[in-house]
């Protein structure tokens, strides 16, 4: 049986096709959920994409997190186990629910800023990075306006002494993220949030690399193997 | 209420005094506002015949020479649906049509930088999903003032800032356009922009408002009093001292109001619930009323009580001449009245019924029961005012044209040429534009396969053929100044080889035509001569133009800006897997030169970036010779000769050079001819040139069909993968890091 992933579709959402693409390019079938319905539909996995859901107003994430898709997505990976993986705009809305730590800001040089940035993971140990290996390097797009991770020192610190820390941003780091974050998880590793956009790099002939795929093709095999 | 001015009142008191003149309207026009309606207008009328009847809606000055892409268009088959509609709608195969439109939203950026550019954008992306289209791409276009000039700082950013926050706001790809800097643009930069989208071919819709009680619902952002006057204050005017004071006359934008309408829309269509559909640009529900009416040949009762407001003490001309952006207005069966409303509200997007299709062909407009429109619309949307203007060559035209650039003087010793290159690439034009484009999303859709700096734009349409298209404008505000017919024709000849030069076949041609006041004689010459040489190299590339847009009023006081035709080319490519990229790769490979090389200094960058100089004649045009060299391209691409190919034109070959060994890190070993002058070699911009990189196992293949084709080529180096540096046998070598230093340096120092 194939793995059945949701994508959430947000007003504003705009990568959610590209990783409805990524999904069936790594295998599994790709599942579209709405905003506005609490039905999951069965899926096994979630996807929250990239985009400017509500328009990025008040605050990126902050309005999405209302939606009523994400009570379920919040109580099926806090109490299930649920693998969801928040790409840019996901990653922002995974902070605002408090599934995550920390918080996303205005990138330190005010510009969005789209370019193919170097990651190296840090972690190969969730639900979305088994396929590296640790301290592998990848080339994946990054672009956002407001990608610039914070979090108080001890939440940091917390972060790196637990492995939660996924991938940073080697070779420059395009928005000024502490510590050069590029992505964490929560304590469980269920819960992966990603500024940059692995489903953007799923073929060789649109993306940079096909560096993106490991992490849907991560969910997959552990959701096959459990 | 009985404020109001209504057809009651105008007919009752014939001889109040009106405004016109200061709503921009002359004399003789207003005399026959007055004939056509057998009376005097009503506020709301004057206020809508002014827009409707303004340069930037009407084509008043233009419409005479515009006829000509019409007349002098070459057969096709293609075209689905032509000039005259939002956007000219071509067949690309498979049962997919493509419709794409290049517009200006020159005044309002120079205003207000972020939202003119912003709005700029947003216009064009309704234009698109108005034909019925999913809007998949945009691309910006821009002139500004000189790099250094303090009012470019200002100016810039905010430019780059609003395409990149509307369009990303999107969802839109941006793949390409182009980022020039010249002196001319100082008080006048030039924000165009271009939108593409893709639809079934069954899917088209059009604008016009049919079925007696069809119902007319308006979509979109409540209506506000933001761009009143947005197309004839603005637009329609030169600018003086109070520009800045115009400030409340641009729109504002919201992206994300945007992309609700976009995906309402498109549901919509799907759907087949709208008979008829028009956006709400320039002029607001006026001219979507007008159009929407006059092109179903129909009569339109709407109530203005109706339209959902921002603010309630709006009037009904303020209502009718609001431009607030993201408004759509959709001709609706009865029937189907419900299931639109139902959907507006899934998306969230406000719907509101606001009047009906009626007998006759009156458009009669109330406002809590009073009448305060009542015209024939085909007089507002279709018969205003033609003027031919008169043109006169500039005096001083031939004395331009005598002070040529070949005569200047030049570098000659090996040294000279190196510090020559250096500071070329590093020019405003011809450096790196990153600090722009990294500031667009270009991955967004996940089918952008060719972005900025590649030669053009290159989207995947269909998942599974690999059919795609290819996008490129250029435009040369020198060359066009030096020879307005020649210039016209290099913009397209170029837009035509870059899009060729991806490995993509041209198919149809968009123009966003920027230029001074037409009421200057030597600025409608130049005009004249312009659409003149665009349509004669359309007839003559077998491109038709499928829709545009003409920019006049583009000048500060009597300084008009160098006369700019931006020319779009859409290419088609059967699998997008063929493209041809523009960087050097592979070690050891040909680097072939096709075309010829003329002595041809005259307009070029290099004139401009060590000597200030602009005089002379452009590069020589040869159509029939770009067809060839097209032809070959895309035959080279198709049957896998070429790894690499980029177009030679600004910087000549020295800047296609240094852009191929860039892209990739590659460098490459140069031998010029033994017979040329190695500084015109290295610099000339003659046209119809372009550097290809050739496997060595399809070299004799690949020269043989040159040969064959009598397309002149030479053998000029290889691709060398182990140097990393450019070396020009004879002369010079720079290590690809100082070329990369000087070219990457330059925005990031000017604007960081």
């Amino acid at each position: 049986m194939t793995a059945r992933i949701g994508v959430v579709t947000f007003p504003g959402s705009l990568d959610d096709r590209d990783a409805a693409r990524a999904v069936k390019i790594a295998g599994a079938e790709p599942v579209s959920l709405w905003h506005g319905e609490p039905d999951l539909h069965g899926v096994d996995a979630v996807v929250l994409p990239g985009g400017f859901s509500y328009g990025d107003y008040l605050r990126c994430g902050a309005i999405a997190r209302f939606a009523p898709v994400m009570g379920t997505i919040v109580k099926a990976a806090t109490d299930d186990g649920l693998p969801v993986l928040g790409i840019c705009n996901g990653f922002q809305i995974l902070c605002e629910s408090h599934l995550l730590p920390g918080a996303l800001t205005r990138n330190q040089h005010l510009h969005f800023r789209n370019r193919d940035q170097k990651l190296r993971i840090s972690s190969a140990d969730t639900a979305w990075t088994s396929a590296y290996e640790k301290d592998q390097e990848i080339l994946i797009p990054v672009k956002n306006g407001e990608g610039c991770y914070v979090a108080d020192e001890k939440t940091l610190d917390g972060l790196e002494s637990s492995g939660r820390v996924i991938a940073r941003y080697v070779g420059g780091n395009p928005n000024g993220s502490l510590r050069d974050i590029a992505g964490i998880t929560n304590a469980a590793g269920n819960v992966v949030g990603l500024m940059p956009h692995p489903e953007h790099a799923v073929e060789e002939l649109t993306g940079p690399s096909v560096d993106g795929l490991g992490f849907f093709t991560s969910v997959l095999q552990k959701l096959v193997t459990t | 209420m009985t404020s109001v001015d209504t057809v009651g009142t105008a007919k009752s008191t014939p001889d109040v005094e009106q405004p016109y003149a200061e709503l921009g309207l002359k004399d003789d026009e207003y005399a026959r506002i007055r004939e056509i309606l057998g009376r005097r207008p009503t506020q709301t009328e004057l206020a809508m015949y002014s827009i409707m009847w303004s340069e930037h809606c009407s084509y008043k000055s233009s419409k005479v020479h515009l006829k000509q892409f019409g007349e002098k268009a070459p057969k096709t088959d293609r075209m689905l649906v032509g000039m005259g509609e939002n956007a000219g709608v071509v067949d690309v195969g498979d049962g997919l049509a493509v419709t794409f439109k290049v517009e200006s939203h020159n005044h309002p950026s120079f205003v207000e930088p972020y939202q003119g550019a912003a709005t700029g954008v947003g216009g064009i992306v309704r234009d698109i999903l108005t034909m019925g289209a999913r809007p998949i791409a945009v691309m910006d276009p821009l002139r500004f003032g000189a790099a250094d000039h303090p009012d470019t700082r200002r100016v810039l950013p905010g430019v780059v800032a609003g395409v990149g926050g509307y369009g990303n706001c999107l969802g839109l790809p941006n793949i390409g356009g182009e980022v020039v800097f010249d002196p001319c643009y100082q008080g006048n930069p030039l924000v165009n922009a271009l939108c593409v989208g893709v639809m079934p071919a069954d899917r088209i819709q059009l604008s016009a408002a049919k079925g007696v009680g069809n119902v007319v619902v308006l979509l979109g952002a409540k209506t506000g009093r933001d761009g009143i006057g947005g197309v004839s204050v603005l637009a329609s005017a030169t600018f003086d001292d109070d520009g800045l004071a115009r400030r409340p006359s641009v729109q504002v934008g919201d992206p994300f109001e945007e992309k609700l309408l976009i995906e309402c829309c498109i549901e919509m269509y799907d759907r087949k619930l709208v008979s008829g559909i028009q956006d709400l640009g320039g002029a607001g529900l006026t001219c979507a009323l007008t159009e929407t009416s006059a092109a179903g040949k129909s009569g339109m009762r709407a109530y203005l009580e109706r339209v959902p407001l921002r603010e309630a003490s709006m009037e009904p001309h303020e209502i009718l001449a609001s431009e607030s952006q993201e408004r759509m207005l959709a001709i609706v069966e009865p029937g189907k009245l419900d299931e639109v409303l139902k959907l507006a509200e899934k998306w969230g997007v406000i719907a509101t019924a606001i009047g009906e299709v009626t007998e006759g062909d009156r458009l009669v407009v109330t406002w809590n029961d009073e009448t305060v429109v009542d015209v024939p619309p085909g007089s507002l949307a279709d018969d205003g005012p033609v003027y031919e203007r008169p043109i006169q060559r500039p005096n001083d035209f031939d004395l331009v044209q005598a002070d040529r650039a070949e005569t200047l003087p030049r570098p000659s010793s090996a040294e000279e040429l190196r510090e020559t290159l250096l500071r070329m690439v590093a020019s405003p034009n011809l450096c790196s534009k990153e600090w722009v484009t990294e500031q667009y999303d270009r991955y967004v859709q996940g089918n952008t396969v060719l972005a900025q700096p590649e030669d053009a734009g290159v989207i995947r349409l269909d998942e599974e053929s690999g059919r795609g298209i290819a996008l490129a404008t250029d435009g040369n505000g020198r060359y066009a100044k030096l020879d307005p017919y020649a210039g016209a024709q290099l913009a397209l000849a170029e837009a035509y080889r870059n899009v060729s030069t991806t490995g993509a076949m041209p198919i149809a041609v968009t123009d966003c035509l920027n230029f001074g006041s037409p009421e200057d004689p030597t600025v409608m010459w130049q005009f004249a001569e312009a659409v003149r040489g665009l349509a004669d190299a359309c007839q003559a590339l077998g491109t038709p133009v499928t829709g545009g847009n003409v920019s006049f009023y583009n000048q500060t006081g009597h300084t008009a800006i160098h006369p700019t035709p931006v020319v779009g080319v859409l290419g088609l490519l059967d699998d997008v897997a063929r493209r041809t990229p523009m960087g050097f790769r592979e070690d050891g490979e040909t680097l072939i030169l096709l075309g010829e090389t003329h002595e041809e200094l005259s307009g070029s960058e290099w004139a401009w970036v060590t000597h200030q100089h602009l005089g002379g004649v452009p590069p020589k045009v040869d159509l029939d010779r770009e067809k060839l060299l097209g032809e070959v391209l895309v035959a080279g691409s198709r049957d896998g000769m070429l790894s690499a190919a980029h177009d030679l034109s600004d910087g000549g070959l020295a800047q296609a050079l240094v852009e191929s060994a860039l892209r990739n890190g590659v460098g490459a070993r140069v031998v010029l001819p033994e017979d040329a002058n190695p500084f015109v070699s290295l610099f000339s911009e003659s046209a119809g040139r372009v550097l290809v990189a050739v496997p060595r196992s399809e070299e004799a293949r690949f020269t043989e069909m040159c040969t064959v084709r009598a397309l002149p080529w030479a053998r000029i180096g290889v691709v060398d993968a182990q140097s990393g540096a450019l070396e020009i046998q004879g002369q010079f070598t720079v290590p690809l890091d100082e070329l990369r230093d000087a070219h990457e340096g330059t925005l990031p120092r000017l604007f960081g």
